[in-house]
C-alpha cells in the first residue's frame, strides 16, 4: 500500500514533458472547433422526405436544416404535433448556456497544466472531462426520452411513447431516425485522446534511486 | 528513444482505433434514400399511347376548388380537356352565355370533390357524371353525350358542406349528399355555437335522379346528431339498397377540431337503409323542413344506423359483391372490414351498444370481420378484378395492396407525396376493371420544374395488373383533384357536332341570309350566325341604353370547327361549338363603336372574323384609365 500510495505520488509530481505540453495545445486548438461545428445530428427519412429532415445539436443552439424551400425544424414540429410531441425550442435547453463555458472552462484549465506542467493538473482535466462526456452523453439520451415519453394525451394520433436514438437507426412511424454525431463530437473525443496521449508521454516508470539519506526507495533517476 | 518510439505508435495505433469504431457508423449515415428507378424504358412502354392513337379509359377527375372536371385518358395520362362546371372558363365561354349564367347564378366558384359516373346495375353506363360542390351545397350533372355541364342543383335545402357525395346508387335511383358542417336547421336559423350539440343538425340525403333525363330533384334526407359526414359509398349486390357515409366529430365538438374532434377512439360509419327511407318519405312520416321531406330517426324506427370505426375515417367503400363495408380511420394504421350480413344480423337481433339521437349504434365485435394493419393514415379503398384492395395511405405516402377475405396485406408501393384518393379502373363498381390505378397525391413537393409557390397536384399511374405494384408515370393537375373514376372509353359515346336535324333551339339561324337584327323597342335581338370566315350579320346599330340579345348559331357540321364571340371591352366571350346556339344578353350602356371578333381560331381567315357593335346616341365617354389618371392630379 505504502509502495502503491508512493508511487502514484511520484505519477502525480511528474513533470510534463515538451511533447505533452504541445499535445495539450493542440487539444486545445481542436476544442475551438466545438463553437462552429454541430455536436451531434438527427436525420429524419421517409417516403416524403427522401433527403431527410436534419437537426443539428451544437454545444449552443438548435438548428435545422435550411433551404429556399423548407425550414427542417419547423417543419419537424409541425408534424411532432400531430402525435402531441413538445415542440423542440432554443429556450428549453439550459444546456445551450452553460456547455460552452464548460468547454472553455476545460481549456482553460488544460492550459494551466501546459504552464504548470505538472501531471496532477493534466489529470484533473482528463477526469473532468470524462465526468463532464459521460454526463453530456447521459442527458441527451435522457431529454430524447422525455421528448418521446412525455406526449399530449389530447394528440390527434396516439402512439406509443419512444425514445428516439442516441446513437444509430430506429423507424418510428413513417419515419426513419438516424442519430450520429458530428465534428464537434470528434473534435471533443479527439481532445480526450490527445490528453491521453500527454499522459503517456510523460509517464516514466519509476525506478529503484537511492535517497538523500542513503534509502534504496522508488524514484526517478537525476 | 526507442522506448519514446513504441510508446508513439501504441498511441497512435489506440486514438486510430477510437476514432474508427466512431466514424464506422458514419458511413452508414445515408446522404438520401432515393427509390429505385428500374425498368424505366418498361415502364414508358407501358403508359405510351402513341400520337394518333387513344387511350383505353377516360380519367374524370375532380378540379377540387377550381370549381371543375379535369378529363384525362390513361394510361397516357394525358389532360385532355377540362369540363367547367361552377367556375366560369371563358376557354369554352362557359358561364359567359344566358342558359350557363343562370345556372351558375350567384356563385362564380365551386369546390368540385367527388365525381360519379352514373350506373345501371352498378356498372358505369356512360350516360352523366356527377359532381357536388362541397362549399355552395350543389350538385351539378354532366351529359357525357357532349360533356357539358346541363344541369346544377342547389344550394340544397338543409344540407350544409356537401362533401358527403355525389356517390350514386346502383342503378342512379340517388345520388348521396351530406352535411360536412353541422347547422342550425333550417338555414338562417341562428343558435349560439355553444348549442352546438344540441341546436345543431346534421344531414345525409338522396337527390332523386330521373331515370330518363337524368333530371336531379330533391329526394328525402334524414336528420342526423352533430356530426362532421365525410364521404359515403352505395351498397351493392349484398348490400343493394343500403348507403353509407363515414363521419368524424363523434364528439360533437367545436373550436379547435383537431384536437376537440379527435379525442375518441371511435367515430361512426352511418347506414342508412334508403328503401325504407324511401317508403318514409313516400307514406309522408317525414317533416318538411325548408320544402324537404326529413325524416327524423326518432320517429322513424329502421332507416338508419351506426357502425362504430376506427377514430376519424375518411372514405367507406363497399366490396365489388357488396359483402364487405371498408372503413379507414385516418388518424390510425387499420383499415376495418364490416361483413354486412353480420350487420344485418345485429340489425335483426337489436344487437346495439348505444344509441345516438335515437340511432342505434350496432356493437362493433358483432359486425367487424377484420381490421387489416395497412399503414399509417389509411383514407380511400379501390379494387380490382382479382379479389385485391387498394388502400391510400395518407401520412405513410403509400399504397396498400390486400386481399379480401384473407385481409392480407400483400404489397405496398411509395408514392410522391401524401396521397389522398386513389381510383383503379372501374374499382367502386360491380365488376372492376384492375390494370391502372391512379393515386391522386395532395402535396408534389416540387418535383416538377419550379413553377413558383403556387404548386400543381401530382397524380401517378400505377399498373396493378401484376403481383407487385409498378409505378409507370406522374402528370400534373391544377388544384385540386380530390377524386376521380376511370372509365372503359367504349362506353362513352360522344358527338362531336350538333347536328342541324337535331336543333331545337327556337331562335336558331341556318342560313346567313336568316341573318338580322330587328328591335321590339329597347330590346335589339339578333339572329347571328357564325361560319368561316365571318359572323352575319358584321354589323349591330343599337342604342345606349338598349337590352341587346344575340342569338348566335354555328352553322358549321364540322368537328372542330368552332367560333367564339368575343366582344372588347364587354366582358363576354362565348364560344358556339358546331351546330350550337347559343344567346348572349347585355345591355348596350357604353356608347361608341366596339369590334367583336372570332375567339376560337378557326379557319386561314380567322384574323378577318370581325365585326362591329355600334352604340349611338350618348355622350364620348372617358376611360377608366383617364378618369384614374385625372384624380391623380
Amino acid at each position: 500500500m505504502q509502495a502503491f500510495l508512493r508511487k502514484a505520488n511520484l505519477f502525480f509530481d511528474l513533470p510534463l514533458t515538451m511533447i505533452s505540453r504541445l499535445l495539450i495545445i493542440g487539444s486545445v486548438l481542436i476544442l475551438i472547433v466545438t463553437y462552429v461545428t454541430p455536436l451531434w445530428n438527427m436525420a429524419f427519412y421517409s417516403n416524403q422526405y427522401t433527403d431527410g429532415l436534419v437537426l443539428n445539436i451544437y454545444t449552443y443552439k438548435l438548428e435545422g436544416g435550411m433551404s429556399p424551400n423548407r425550414n427542417d425544424l419547423q417543419e419537424i414540429n409541425s408534424l411532432n404535433h400531430y402525435i402531441g410531441m413538445r415542440p423542440l425550442l432554443e429556450s428549453d435547453f439550459s444546456e445551450f448556456t452553460w456547455l460552452p463555458f464548460v468547454i472553455g472552462a476545460l481549456m482553460l484549465l488544460a492550459l494551466r497544466a501546459v504552464v504548470i506542467g505538472r501531471m496532477s493538473n493534466l489529470v484533473d482535466v482528463v477526469v473532468l472531462f470524462t465526468y463532464f462526456g459521460l454526463f453530456s452523453l447521459w442527458s441527451f439520451y435522457h431529454r430524447l426520452y422525455t421528448y418521446g415519453h412525455n406526449l399530449d394525451p389530447t394528440a390527434a394520433i396516439k402512439v406509443e411513447p419512444f425514445t428516439p436514438p442516441v446513437f444509430g437507426e430506429k423507424v418510428i412511424a413513417n419515419f426513419t431516425v438516424e442519430s450520429y454525431p458530428d465534428v464537434a463530437a470528434y473534435a471533443l473525443t479527439a481532445f480526450f485522446i490527445l490528453l491521453v496521449a500527454a499522459v503517456l508521454f510523460s509517464w516514466r516508470r519509476p525506478i529503484p534511486v537511492r535517497s538523500s539519506v542513503g534509502d534504496e526507495e522508488l524514484g526517478y533517476a537525476k | 528513444m526507442k522506448s519514446k518510439m513504441r510508446r508513439f505508435t501504441w498511441v497512435v495505433v489506440g486514438a486510430g482505433c477510437i476514432l474508427a469504431v466512431l466514424l464506422l457508423p458514419q458511413s452508414c449515415r445515408s446522404k438520401t434514400r432515393v427509390q429505385q428507378r428500374t425498368g424505366a424504358a418498361e415502364s414508358a412502354v407501358a403508359s405510351y399511347v402513341a400520337p394518333g392513337d387513344v387511350d383505353p379509359y377516360y380519367l374524370f377527375y375532380s378540379g377540387g376548388h377550381s370549381g371543375q372536371i379535369y378529363v384525362g385518358g390513361v394510361p397516357s395520362m394525358r389532360h385532355i380537356c377540362t369540363i367547367p362546371v361552377f367556375s366560369p372558363y371563358p376557354a369554352t365561354g362557359y358561364g359567359f352565355d344566358k342558359e350557363t349564367k343562370e345556372m351558375l347564378g350567384e356563385y362564380t366558384w365551386g369546390d368540385a370533390h367527388h365525381p360519379a359516373l352514373s350506373e345501371t346495375k352498378g356498372d358505369y353506363d356512360g350516360r352523366w357524371l356527377f359532381i357536388n360542390d362541397n362549399a355552395n351545397n350543389r350538385i351539378a350533372r354532366i351529359e357525357l353525350r357532349d360533356f357539358k355541364t346541363r344541369q346544377i342543383l342547389g344550394p340544397i335545402p338543409n344540407v350544409s358542406g356537401n362533401h358527403g357525395s355525389t356517390f350514386v346508387t346502383p342503378n342512379t335511383e340517388y345520388i348521396l349528399a351530406a352535411s360536412r358542417f353541422s347547422i342550425p336547421l333550417p338555414k338562417g336559423t341562428m343558435a349560439p355555437i355553444e348549442n352546438y350539440a344540441s341546436q345543431y343538425k346534421g344531414v345525409v340525403a338522396g337527390i332523386s335522379v330521373d331515370p330518363n333525363t337524368g333530371q336531379m330533384a330533391l329526394g328525402w334526407e334524414i336528420l342526423m346528431p352533430p356530426f362532421n359526414y365525410d364521404l359515403g359509398d352505395a351498397g351493392k349486390m349484398a348490400s343493394e339498397g343500403w348507403a353509407f357515409w363515414t363521419c368524424y366529430n363523434a364528439e360533437r365538438a367545436t373550436g379547435k377540431l383537431e384536437v376537440t374532434a379527435t379525442q375518441k377512439d371511435r367515430d361512426y360509419i352511418v347506414a342508412v337503409d334508403w328503401k325504407a327511407a324511401e317508403k318514409a318519405a313516400k307514406e309522408g312520416k317525414v317533416k318538411t323542413i325548408d320544402g324537404v321531406k326529413v325524416i327524423d330517426p326518432k320517429d322513424v324506427q329502421g332507416v338508419v344506423y351506426l357502425l362504430p370505426c376506427s377514430k376519424s375515417p375518411h372514405g367507406v367503400d363497399v366490396s365489388p359483391d357488396g359483402k364487405y363495408i371498408i372503413g379507414s380511420g385516418k388518424l390510425q394504421s387499420i383499415t376495418t372490414a364490416f361483413n354486412f350480413e353480420k350487420i344485418k344480423t345485429a340489425i335483426a337481433k337489436k344487437d346495439f351498444s348505444g344509441q345516438e339521437d335515437g340511432i342505434p349504434v350496432l356493437k362493433y365485435e358483432s359486425i367487424k370481420d377484420a381490421e387489416i394493419n395497412v399503414g399509417l393514415g389509411p383514407l380511400h379503398t379501390q379494387f380490382d378484378d382479382q379479389g385485391f384492395a387498394y388502400t391510400s395511405l395518407f401520412v405513410e405516402s403509400a399504397v396498400a395492396k390486400w386481399k379480401l377475405g384473407t385481409w392480407e396485406v400483400v404489397d405496398k408501393i411509395p408514392i410522391t407525396y401524401n396521397i389522398g384518393h386513389l381510383a383503379t379502373a372501374e374499382g367502386d363498381t360491380v365488376s372492376p376493371d384492375g390494370k391502372y390505378l391512379v393515386a391522386l397525391n395532395k402535396l408534389s413537393h416540387g418535383r416538377h420544374l419550379t413553377v413558383g409557390p403556387s404548386q400543381p397536384e401530382c397524380s401517378q399511374l400505377i399498373d396493378v395488373s401484376g403481383e407487385k405494384m409498378k409505378m409507370l408515370y406522374e402528370a400534373y393537375t391544377e388544384p385540386e383533384p380530390h377524386y376521380a373514376q376511370i372509365i372503359k372509353a367504349d362506353k362513352i359515346k360522344a358527338i362531336e357536332v350538333y347536328q342541324k336535324a337535331d336543333s331545337k333551339h327556337p331562335n336558331a339561324i341556318w342560313d346567313v341570309k336568316d341573318a338580322r337584327v330587328e328591335r321590339k323597342g329597347n330590346n335589339v335581338n339578333v339572329y347571328m350566325a357564325a361560319v368561316r370566315s365571318s359572323f352575319e350579320p358584321n354589323k349591330i346599330e343599337v342604342k345606349q341604353g338598349d337590352r341587346v340579345t344575340i342569338y348566335l348559331t354555328n352553322i358549321e357540321q364540322t368537328t372542330d370547327e368552332l367560333h367564339g364571340f368575343g366582344l372588347n371591352e364587354h366582358n363576354i366571350n362565348v364560344v358556339v361549338d358546331p351546330g350550337e346556339t347559343k344567346v348572349i344578353e347585355f345591355v348596350a350602356n357604353k356608347p361608341g363603336v366596339f369590334p367583336f371578333y372570332c375567339t376560337n381560331f378557326c379557319s386561314a381567315l380567322h384574323q378577318e372574323m370581325q365585326g362591329y357593335l355600334l352604340v349611338g346616341g350618348g355622350k364620348p365617354g372617358q376611360s377608366q384609365l383617364s378618369k384614374a389618371a385625372g384624380a391623380q392630379q
